[in-house]
């Protein structure tokens, strides 16, 4: 049935060489833990994408619930993590995931560092790694506010002032993250703006960019 | 997209006839890495999927009576009544306003009736139009029903009613449910 309806789409579209480019490909033997057990640290790209993978999931399903507003965003938040069934375990995954993805992504970002795959012709890739870095950093700092509890009202608050301390430009930057003069209302719609639909949008497109990226390039040689 | 790589490469002939069963290492390799990502990618879905439907696996919350007039002030002629009732929402509990049109039949036995058209539902008036005395009538389309609720035009069924108690000389009103009156 399956192969069915695969051929019959396949007859029309020619879509095995597609998902053939993207699947077959080398996987050199130094990147192997099945060869050097030491070759693990190759996987924390890989890993990264997974966490990042759940926090996309999680966090569409999380706002099937929450609430971007100051009366509401913590009751919903409470609502959802104790009386909708697994909340606690989607909240969870979402909560632990953010700060797993930055851990991992750090250790990614060290294995290229210590291997040298930044090197020509690898630059590129390694500038657009670090976009990723700072689009997640902003992913973890706007979403960190969203359940505006204690916590996440005085983070923002020292996050904007460290913002703010910019030289000359600080000031009209704390007032475009708060939109307003004060931590409240508009800085929580607009942190949730950015935390579901600019961040992720932006986030998309530099994984296409890297990902194209060390799929043209290859995966560096060994040391 | 891997049982199908698969698949073709055993119709293509890559892999030499075998008297036994015996799994090709690329057969291997597809149930197990499939496996483990249909693992990896499942469990995570089926809390997220359990969490998104909870609404229609909670209890369904039972209505309470809400206190809604004097049994004196109820007559033959139906009249509206407004009450309040609690309504918990997810995280928002609120006091909505409902309203009902109560009226007493030749036997005496009190009966309230929604207001919600039954059309695309509007809210319906007792004699709200110069055309249909005695009738319930709704401004949006001109549905108009008997003061038992039956529909007469355009309506597709009977005015809802609402569950009725009499107690210490006060009507109760509680859930809406289907007319039962015709």
């Amino acid at each position: 049935m399956l192969k069915s309806v695969y051929n019959w789409i396949d007859e029309r579209l020619d879509i095995t060489p597609m998902w053939r480019d993207v699947a077959d490909h080398e996987v050199p033997e130094h990147v192997n833990p099945a060869h050097h057990f030491s070759a693990f640290v190759y996987c924390f790209g890989g890993l990264t994408f997974f966490i990042t993978v759940i926090q996309i999931l999680s966090g569409m399903f999380l706002t099937m619930y929450f609430v971007p507003d100051i009366i509401n965003a913590y009751k919903s938040v409470d609502y959802l993590q104790h009386k909708v069934a697994f909340g606690v375990i989607v909240r969870g995954m979402h909560h632990w995931g953010a700060s797993l993805v930055i851990v991992m992504m750090f250790l990614h970002t060290l294995r290229v560092f210590f291997t040298g795959s930044y090197k020509a012709p690898r630059e590129m890739n390694w500038i657009v790694g670090m976009l990723i870095f700072f689009v997640m950093l902003g992913l973890g700092f706007t979403g960190y506010l969203l359940p505006w509890d204690n916590k996440a009202y005085y983070a923002t608050k020292v996050g904007i002032q460290i913002a703010a301390s910019v030289p000359y430009a600080g000031e009209y930057i704390a007032i475009f993250l708060q939109g307003g003069d004060i931590v409240g209302a508009q800085t929580l719609t607009r942190f949730f703006a950015l935390h579901v639909f600019f961040l992720p949008g932006a986030l998309l497109a530099l994984l296409g960019a890297h990902f194209f990226m060390i799929r043209k390039q290859g995966i560096s040689g060994p040391l | 997209m891997r049982e199908e790589h698969n698949q073709e490469a055993q119709e293509s002939g890559q892999l030499p006839k075998k008297s036994r069963r015996e799994m090709s290492r690329r057969q291997f390799l597809s149930y197990t890495l499939g496996g483990t990502g249909a693992f990896m990618v499942g469990v995570p879905l089926i809390f997220n999927l359990r969490f998104a439907v909870d609404p229609l696996l909670q209890k369904k919350q039972g209505t309470d009576y809400v206190k809604v007039a004097k049994v004196e002030e109820i007559s033959e002629v139906p009249q509206a009544f407004k009450f309040t009732v609690h309504q918990v929402d997810g995280w928002y509990e609120s006091e909505p306003t409902m309203e009902a049109w109560i009226s007493s039949d030749q036997e005496g036995n009190i009966f309230a009736l929604s207001p919600v058209c039954k059309h695309l539902g509007c809210t319906v008036n007792w004699n709200g139009s110069g055309d249909y005395p005695e009738q319930y009538f709704c401004p949006c389309h001109g549905a108009h029903y008997t003061k038992d609720g039956e529909a007469l035009a355009i309506a597709p069924a009977p005015l809802d009613q609402y569950e009725v108690k009499v107690e210490n000389g006060w009507v109760y009103l509680g859930a809406i449910h289907a007319n039962e009156r015709v």
